[in-house]
């Protein structure tokens, strides 16, 4: 914490605890997100600050009853410092974010509270920053309504790794939308764990009389950018790689990417081999598989018996 | 920790001192207010060390965002004073229902990174201050997951101050990076993605750029205010023309083996089951994509018609044979899935 901070801060407390007579100090401190330590050295620091004169009448002035404390006196520090430019960018751009996620409640408050906090963010309130978020709006609205509903759901998924539509029964717990893509976190009564269902691979659904009733064990994943993380145990893929497929270095975690003459040689960790299969053969002549040998195997054979069915009679 | 409190109750003092006074202060006048400036003017070097102490204090202020006033108090004053205006200082009146602060509270818990969410939690915290309830269990419903790539911050402060940049920027295509030079118009988020949109100093057009695929920082080049965006500018259109939706008019017909290849039979128009497998039609819109799509599902599908896809399919089969030749024996290992 630099001194800015601290002096920011501060600033802040006064009007803060005036607008809160008699909170207690724990409930301040969690609100503001300091330790109680922290901020009982603030109040005290405060004491000391004042009007010109700095005499008894003119110092910031506070009364403590047990844990509770009441500003009695604010010299003129009766309202927050108005918002900076980073504050003002950081709220409005995440309050357009929230107005044009597809399917997300309440946007009429969104949309109310936006105008607000535009005003009172005056000249810092133009961000040069537009939102367009993705996905079905109507398809989203549909599961956020499924999922208020609080019922297990029998649905029909499509897993794109292992190329299969299945039936399983899940308790949903949420919708969220990440990288432009809508997905509904639920607990997979088939995998006996929470999942990540892409909403438009769920190709069909019913909802079931009985509630969704997520185990105790089940909680929400933390959501980074990317909904596959690559781990240890996965086997590794090494490809060779040229200028039409290398867009696959950005598009999948990969492990290493070198330089290679006038190619790429790129290292990853799959999660299914038949997945591997298929990505190598859509990318056609831009990737040649180097190992594992079982991939380059497959890889080829399949070419071949797929080039069978068109010479035949 | 001694100094660090010294200077943080002098800064507070000098915000309540300033916001107090109706009169410009000058500096000398500071000086012999306000606790903690306390020195000789007679003396240089007291002298000269307050002053580099009062214009690191007054820095300090401009960077928490406190309007600092200029002026001299009447006609007769040479010195510079200074002053707060409360109306400049104060964050507006806003009175916000319980549901739209909880929004608010809501989008201040969207950013990821490091750098907005501080900004993030310090703004709502002001709201707070100014007497906001924010409750924090709200939920509405739907969570957008929001990440952002290191050059936001310096390309939306660059298009604030109207100020062209320069930055190394690499495409997935590209053996390295290439220097580019932009007069920023505004940041988009367009599908989860962040994108610069802007006048393209080198090739004199208007041009975006993944802010992901930006390396090595963001540096302003030329002066401020050199170049005002144009006002009727779409930035969203700009970048949705690069990945605007595509239309599938075309049709092909492709067999399918019975119970295989499901990511297809998905998105089949008609499925007709005969004795040599699943006859389905499927739209396209580009050959070469829809082929290649195909050719994953291997010996599953096989092209029936038309030429032009067959033919593309074909072409690119005999490719992967080629590259990947067979080792004896030729045949599928265990384990590994069909």
């Amino acid at each position: 914490m630099t001194s800015t901070d601290r002096v920011g801060r501060l600033l802040t407390l006064v009007p803060y605890l005036l607008a809160r007579p008699g909170i207690s100090v724990d409930e301040a401190a969690a609100d503001l997100d300091v330790t109680d330590r922290q901020l009982r050295e603030d109040l005290e620091l405060l004491w000391v600050c004042g009007l010109p004169g700095y005499g008894p009448g003119d110092l910031i002035d506070m009364a403590f009853d047990g844990d509770r404390v009441t500003i009695t006196y604010d010299a003129g520090m009766d309202r927050p410092l108005r918002l900076n430019q980073d504050e003002a960018l950081a709220l409005i751009v995440a309050l357009r974010m929230l107005a044009e996620t597809p399917g997300v409640g309440e946007r009429d408050a969104i949309e109310r509270a936006l105008a607000k906090l535009e005003n009172a963010a005056g000249e810092f309130a133009e961000a040069p920053v537009a939102v367009r978020m993705a996905g079905n709006a109507d398809r989203l609205e549909e599961f956020r309504k499924v999922v208020q509903r609080r019922r297990a759901l029998r649905i029909t998924y499509y897993t794109a790794s292992r190329d299969e539509i299945t039936e399983r029964v899940v308790d949903p717990m949420r919708v969220l939308v990440m990288s432009g893509k809508s997905y509904m976190e639920a607990w997979c009564r088939r995998a006996e764990a929470v999942r990540m269902f892409r909403i438009d691979r769920i190709d069909a659904y019913e909802e079931l009389a009985e509630p969704a009733a997520p185990p105790p064990q089940a909680r929400s994943a933390e959501v980074r950018d990317s909904v596959f993380t690559p781990t240890p145990d996965l086997p590794l893929v090494r490809l060779r790689v040229d200028r039409s497929a290398r867009w696959i270095t950005e598009y999948y975690p990969c492990e290493e990417v070198h330089r290679d003459a006038d190619r790429w040689v790129v290292t990853m960790r799959v999660a299914d081999l038949g997945w591997a299969r298929r990505l190598v053969l859509g990318l056609g002549a831009g990737v040649t598989v180097l190992s594992p040998p079982d991939l380059v195997a497959v890889v080829g054979g399949e070419a071949r018996a797929a080039l069978d069915a068109y010479v035949a009679p | 920790m001694g100094v660090s409190r010294s200077r943080t109750e002098r800064l507070v003092n000098l915000v309540i001192c300033l916001l107090a006074t109706r009169r410009f202060l000058t500096a000398a006048q500071i000086a012999l207010t306000v606790p903690g400036y306390e020195h000789d003017p007679e003396d240089p070097r007291e002298h000269d060390a307050f002053q580099r102490k009062f214009e690191r204090d007054k820095a300090e202020l401009r960077d928490l965002g406190v309007p600092l006033e200029t002026g001299t108090a009447s006609v007769f004053d040479t010195e510079p004073g200074y002053r707060i205006a409360r109306r400049e200082y104060a964050l507006p009146d806003i009175h916000l229902e319980p549901e739209e602060a909880a929004a608010i509270g809501i989008a201040a818990r969207l950013w990821r990174n490091a750098g907005l969410a501080a900004a993030a939690s310090s703004g709502l915290t002001k709201l707070r201050a100014a007497g906001v309830e924010v409750d924090p269990t709200t939920t509405l419903g739907v969570e957008p997951v929001v990440t952002v790539d290191p050059a936001f911050e310096p390309l939306t402060s660059a298009v604030r101050a109207g100020q062209a940049v320069t930055f190394g920027y690499r495409t997935p295509e590209a053996d390295a990076a290439a220097t580019r030079k932009l007069q920023p118009w505004g940041v988009v988020c367009w599908r989860g993605r962040w994108y610069v949109v802007g006048h393209d100093l080198d090739r004199g057009a208007t041009r975006c750029f993944r802010l992901s695929r930006i390396v090595g920082g963001v540096r302003r080049i030329g002066r401020p205010g050199a170049y005002e965006p144009p006002r009727d500018v779409d930035l969203i259109d700009h970048v949705a023309r690069w990945s605007g939706p595509v239309e599938r008019t075309k049709q092909a017909s492709v067999l399918v083996r019975p119970g295989r290849a499901d990511g297809i039979r998905r998105w089949a128009q008609e499925i007709v089951a005969g004795p040599d497998g699943d006859r389905m039609v499927l739209g396209y819109a580009d050959v070469d994509q829809f082929a290649a799509w195909l050719v994953g599902y291997g010996a599953d599908v096989v092209v029936l018609d038309p030429p032009e896809v067959r033919e593309c399919v074909i072409g690119r089969l005999r490719e992967i044979a080629a590259q990947h030749p067979a080792t004896e024996p030729a045949v599928r290992p265990e384990g590994v899935p069909a």
